[in-house]
This record gives structure tokens, C-alpha cells and sequence, in this order.
């Protein structure tokens, strides 16, 4: 059968042609969708690719540089560059990746309910929203890290607080607009509740934009990890953040510049390589471009 | 001969409360459906047809719009008194509704056959895979080829007839005693809309299923119903067989509307005659009949009246709004 629609192959397509624009977006992209894979790489695989700890001290050899024993040097209290870094990796992924979810989580429901029933509650959500957004969000989750620990767990927590509000306002603008679809009074006529109207038919039509929205705010927030951890408010030494690496190793800035910088390059490198994922990921699941290639 | 009244609506008000004032869209509407009836409800964009079968399913967006009064019975029971738990058992299982709109009434996200599902899921017990079946059962009713394919299909690699086809599915899924169909061929092609209607009708005679085609385009119903409303700003402008309303209109309103239709019989070179003027705004509906400023044959008396109620014409069933008894359509010429 020449015409005749063959079996469903529509997922593979979508994945095929996924795929395709996302990479052809020339050699940057891909450079940062690499640079990504070697970051969750090396704090996956960090106890193996090195033979220290990172809490290992060798006083007999402080602020070393580059050596076959310690690749990239020493710190101060002589632990090796490199393995900070790698475990650095760690728990910039760990924070990325938590406070990122917990604040999609939390602000995609508040944006989605705000957003669908519209009336006071969206009012009074979004007030609150526009509240958040009007604190500087350095000042703000400084303030807040105070009143947690400096494990993990707190600091994603709080780096969660401050992006929420860009998950609720997203959401809230596509509900705002998805909701006058027929699909959504089509699926009041036939009988369907309303919590499943919102997280069966409208939150799968935000996700091409949460996704990309979630990336670009991992890199925000390994950004925002490593500022108070630099700034002392975040991460408590000697976890290995990168955050603290600056911070405790810029004194010795003319007697061993690697130490600083170095925590200082990846921070950068991870939150670019972040941003441009999500662009091109933007692109790539633009829902207007389905069905062609 | 009595056949049993599925549908009782009677004096069916809805408004939209805007910042121009009160918008009475549906104003003191009464009609009714008997079982396996087609009826077709026609009038101008923004006569409150959309509105007023809306309101039955009470899906009119709460604020700005309200229902104030009236009764919707369907099988005895005033869906009015319904909370929204009840209503939902209703929706999708007693009425349903097809849109005009083919395109957007899918999920763009999910395939066909996941949302025809959905709404077997949602009001029978059944499993995974009772539903599938059904739901093919229900694509092959509808006349789509290849049914178990097409239902892993997303609604974007469907045309605008195949998708409405679908949505024709989901409307008889559940078996519904009645279905409203609000515009359903507008978005569609001339040679399908005729493919559409035809479908419908026959899954609707088979099945013993009443249906209300609301349209403006008188062309489309005539063939098919057994009964016709015309509304107009929010009235009902007349009502009563299809024959009736057909070889003697009485309302100047509906003589307008087929004297604008183009005939096949008539003279291809003749003017078609257009109903002067625009629908009223219905924010500010004078006190008097709302045609008045666009009828042919107003007098001074209609002006003064208060707008006209319904009164029976003397043949079995058809009444008009109008203060004015108009002569037979062959003494008019």
C-alpha cells in the first residue's frame, strides 16, 4: 500500500527532527552541549578520576603549581585543585538541578491554578509574584540563607525561593492564553474534572516552555550558589563549592593564581554553556515548527 | 405522533456584564427538543446562538457572564439546580458538543486516540483497553479508514474534515441522547461540509440521538431539520417546521434571511437582497422591537409597542415576534 499511512512513527520523527535543530545551530551549541555532558560527568564519576579527597591536606606541599602529583596545583592547606574541582562540580549540579525543580514544581502549580481561574486568586498569586520579583534577589536570598543551614539541601532551597517567581509568571501568561483554547472547553463538555483539565491538557502545552526555562535557571542558579558561597552565606567550608574555592583562594591571588581562577572559569563556562543550551533548546521544541522537517 | 420532549428550555436569560453595561445575549429563550429530533437554531453572528446552548451546558464563563433565569430541563430535570458534579455527569455522557472550530477543539499534545478515550474514562468504568476498542469502534462509525492507526495519530497529521470527524466521535462515544453541534462546518470546505453533515445526521438518525445544528447558514439546515429557530439579538425572532418557516416566513427577519440566500431556480443575474444595516448592539436593545431599525416593513406602531412576544400564527406550531401580520409570500411576490 503506497498511500497508505504507515505505522505510527510520529515520536521518532518529533525526536529526529528534535535533534536536528538543535544541532544545527553550528559548532557553539555543540561545544556547550559538550561542555555540559563532561560537567555531569565529572561530578558523576568524580571519586574515580581522582586518587584524592577533597578534604585531603598535604601541608608539605602548599599552593603548589601544575605537577604530575597534583595536575593542577594545591590550596593553601595543600588539597588538590583538581579534585575540589571535580567534587565542586557536584554540588553545583546537586544545587542546580534541586532548587530548580522544587521551584518548577511549586511555581508552575501556583502559575497554572493562578492562571485558570483567574479572579482574585490570580490576583492576589501574582501580586505576590510581582512582589518577589521587585526584591533584588542577591539581598534576598542572602537574608533568607540565614536562617538555614549551609548544607545542600538548604541552599537549593533558598536559591528555589528566588526563581519561583519566574516559573509563576511564565506559566501564568501561557495558561492565561491556552485556556481560551477549544480543547479546554471541549474537554469541560465531555465531563472532565477541573484539576485534570489543568495538568492534563494544559501543563503538557507549557512544557516546551518550562523546559527551556528550567535550564537557562539551573545556570542562574549555580550562579546564585556560588555568589553566597563566596559571599560566605552559602555553601559552609570546606565543602568543595566553587563559590568558596574563589573566596578562599583569592588572597593568594600572586602566589598561586590558579586556586581562584580556576573555580572561577568553570562557574562561567557552566552557566554560558547553560544558556545556550536553553536557547537552542528553544528552538528546537518551538511547538510552531512541529510536524515540518 | 407525541413524541417525548428531551430538552425543555424556557425563558433562558444570560447576560455578560461588561463595561458598556449589561450585554443580554440570550434574553428570554425558549425552546425545546424531542427525542431523536434535529432541530437548527440560525441567526446572525452575535445573536446569542452560541450563547444560549452554552448556557445549557452552562459552560458561560463566570464572571463576566451569569445565567439569571429561565429552566433548562433535560429528561425532566432543570440542569440549573445541577452542582458542578452533577453537571459534569452530564457533559459528554447526556449532551454533547461539537465545535466550529476543528483545529484548535484537540489537544495539539496528545493523539486522537488518547483523547478519545478520555472521555470514556471519564464517565464508564472501563479499562485501557475496553476504551481503545471503543474508540475505534467510534473512528470507524465516524467513516475514518484505517481506525487503529489513525488513533496513534496527533492532531496535527489530520485535515480539518478528519479532525472534526473525530470530534463527531468523541460527541458519540458515550451514546449521548443529545448532541449540540455549534457551527460545525464553518471551518470546512464546501464539498466536506456536506460529507460532515451528512455523517452526522446519519450516526444521529441511527442512533436515535436528538441534535441541535446551530448555523447561520440557512442553506445547510433546510435539507436536514425537522425545525427551525431564528434568532435574532438574543430572541427568538420564530420558530416552527422546517416547511413552515420555508414557504411562508411571517417575520420580516426571516424573509430578509432567505430573500439573501442565492437559489439555484432563480435568475443567476439578479441581485441577492442583503438585510440593511447591522445587528443591534446588544448593550443597548431598544425598549421597542429590536428589528425595527432594519425591518422593510416597520410602521410607526411598532415603534411604540414594547418588543413583541411570541404569539402563534394560526399553523400547528409556528409562532413569531412581530407586531405585524404579514401576507402569504406569493401575494407578497
Amino acid at each position: 500500500m503506497p498511500n497508505a499511512i504507515k505505522k505510527n512513527d510520529a515520536p521518532l520523527r518529533d525526536a529526529k527532527r528534535f535533534f536536528h535543530v538543535f544541532f544545527s545551530r553550528g559548532w557553539v551549541t555543540k561545544l556547550c552541549f559538550g561542555m555540559i555532558v563532561v560537567f555531569v560527568l565529572c561530578a558523576v564519576f568524580a571519586p574515580v578520576l581522582t586518587p584524592y579527597t577533597p578534604y585531603e591536606q598535604n601541608l608539605l606541599a602548599m599552593l603548589k603549581g601544575c605537577s604530575a602529583e597534583h595536575l593542577l596545583g594545591t590550596d593553601n592547606i595543600g588539597r588538590d585543585t583538581l579534585t575540589r574541582l571535580l567534587y565542586g562540580a557536584r554540588v553545583s549540579l546537586i544545587t542546580g538541578l534541586l532548587s530548580s525543580i522544587w521551584a518548577a514544581a511549586v511555581g508552575s502549580t501556583l502559575g497554572l491554578v493562578a492562571g485558570y481561574f483567574g479572579g482574585w486568586l490570580n490576583t492576589v498569586i501574582m501580586r505576590l509574584t510581582d512582589a518577589m520579583f521587585s526584591i533584588p534577589p542577591l539581598i534576598f536570598t542572602m537574608v533568607l540563607s540565614t536562617m538555614v543551614s549551609g548544607s545542600l539541601l538548604g541552599v537549593s532551597a533558598v536559591i528555589g525561593v528566588s526563581i519561583v517567581p519566574s516559573y509563576i509568571r511564565m506559566v501564568n501568561g501561557l495558561v492565561i492564553s491556552l485556556r481560551e483554547n477549544d480543547y479546554v472547553t471541549a474537554a469541560n463538555l465531555i465531563g472532565q474534572k477541573q484539576s485534570v483539565i489543568m495538568f492534563r491538557h494544559l501543563l503538557p502545552n507549557c512544557l516546551a516552555s518550562l523546559i527551556v526555562t528550567f535550564t537557562m535557571n539551573v545556570g542562574t542558579a549555580i550562579m546564585l550558589e556560588s555568589t553566597l558561597s563566596y559571599l560566605g552565606v552559602g555553601i559552609t567550608p570546606p565543602t568543595p563549592a566553587w563559590g568558596v574555592m574563589v573566596s578562599e583562594g583569592y588572597k593568594y591571588l600572586f602566589n598561586q593564581p590558579l586556586v581562584a581562577i580556576l573555580p572561577g572559569v568553570c562557574i562561567m563556562l557552566v552557566v554560558i554553556a547553560f544558556n545556550i543550551v536553553g536557547d537552542a533548546l528553544r528552538d528546537a521544541l518551538d511547538p510552531r515548527l512541529r510536524g515540518k522537517l | 405522533m407525541e413524541q417525548k420532549v428531551l430538552l425543555d428550555v424556557k425563558n433562558l436569560r444570560t447576560s455578560f456584564f461588561t463595561e458598556a453595561g449589561e450585554v443580554k445575549s440570550v434574553n428570554d429563550v425558549s425552546f425545546h427538543v424531542k427525542k431523536g429530533e434535529v432541530i437548527a437554531v440560525v441567526g446572525e453572528s452575535g445573536s446569542g446562538k452560541s450563547v444560549t446552548q452554552l448556557s445549557v451546558m452552562q459552560l458561560i464563563q463566570s464572571p463576566p457572564g451569569k445565567i439569571l433565569g429561565g429552566e433548562v430541563c433535560f429528561e425532566g430535570k432543570n440542569l440549573l439546580d445541577y452542582n458542578q458534579k452533577q453537571m459534569r455527569s452530564v457533559r459528554g455522557n447526556g449532551i454533547s458538543m461539537i465545535f466550529q472550530e476543528p483545529m484548535s477543539s484537540l489537544n495539539p499534545v496528545y493523539t486522537v486516540g488518547n483523547q478519545l478515550t478520555e472521555v470514556l474514562r471519564a464517565h464508564r468504568k472501563m479499562t485501557r483497553q475496553q476504551a481503545w476498542q471503543q474508540g475505534v469502534a467510534a473512528l470507524t462509525a465516524v467513516g475514518i479508514p484505517e481506525p487503529e492507526s489513525r488513533m496513534k495519530n496527533y492532531p496535527f497529521e489530520m485535515s480539518g474534515g478528519m479532525r472534526q470527524r473525530v470530534m463527531i466521535a468523541i460527541a458519540v462515544a458515550c451514546n449521548s441522547k443529545l448532541i449540540v453541534a455549534d457551527e460545525p462546518t464553518t471551518a470546512l470546505d464546501v464539498t466536506t461540509q456536506a460529507q460532515v453533515m451528512e455523517l452526522l445526521l446519519c450516526l444521529v438518525r441511527e442512533r436515535g440521538t436528538a441534535l441541535i445544528v446551530v448555523t447561520h447558514n440557512l442553506g445547510l439546515v433546510t435539507r436536514y431539520a425537522d425545525r427551525i429557530y431564528v434568532m435574532y439579538a438574543g430572541r427568538i425572532a420564530e420558530s416552527g417546521t422546517t416547511r413552515q418557516l420555508l414557504t411562508n416566513p411571517l417575520h420580516p427577519y426571516t424573509r430578509g434571511l432567505l430573500a439573501s440566500v442565492p437559489r439555484l431556480d432563480s435568475d443567476r443575474n439578479a441581485d441577492l437582497f442583503p438585510i440593511k444595516g447591522a445587528p443591534p448592539n446588544l448593550a443597548k436593545i431598544p425598549e421597542y422591537c429590536s428589528f425595527y431599525p432594519r425591518c422593510p416593513y416597520a410602521t410607526e406602531e411598532c415603534r411604540k409597542k414594547p418588543h413583541p412576544k411570541l404569539r402563534a400564527t394560526g399553523e400547528e406550531g409556528h409562532e413569531i415576534a412581530c407586531h405585524l401580520t404579514l401576507k402569504g409570500e406569493s401575494e407578497n411576490g
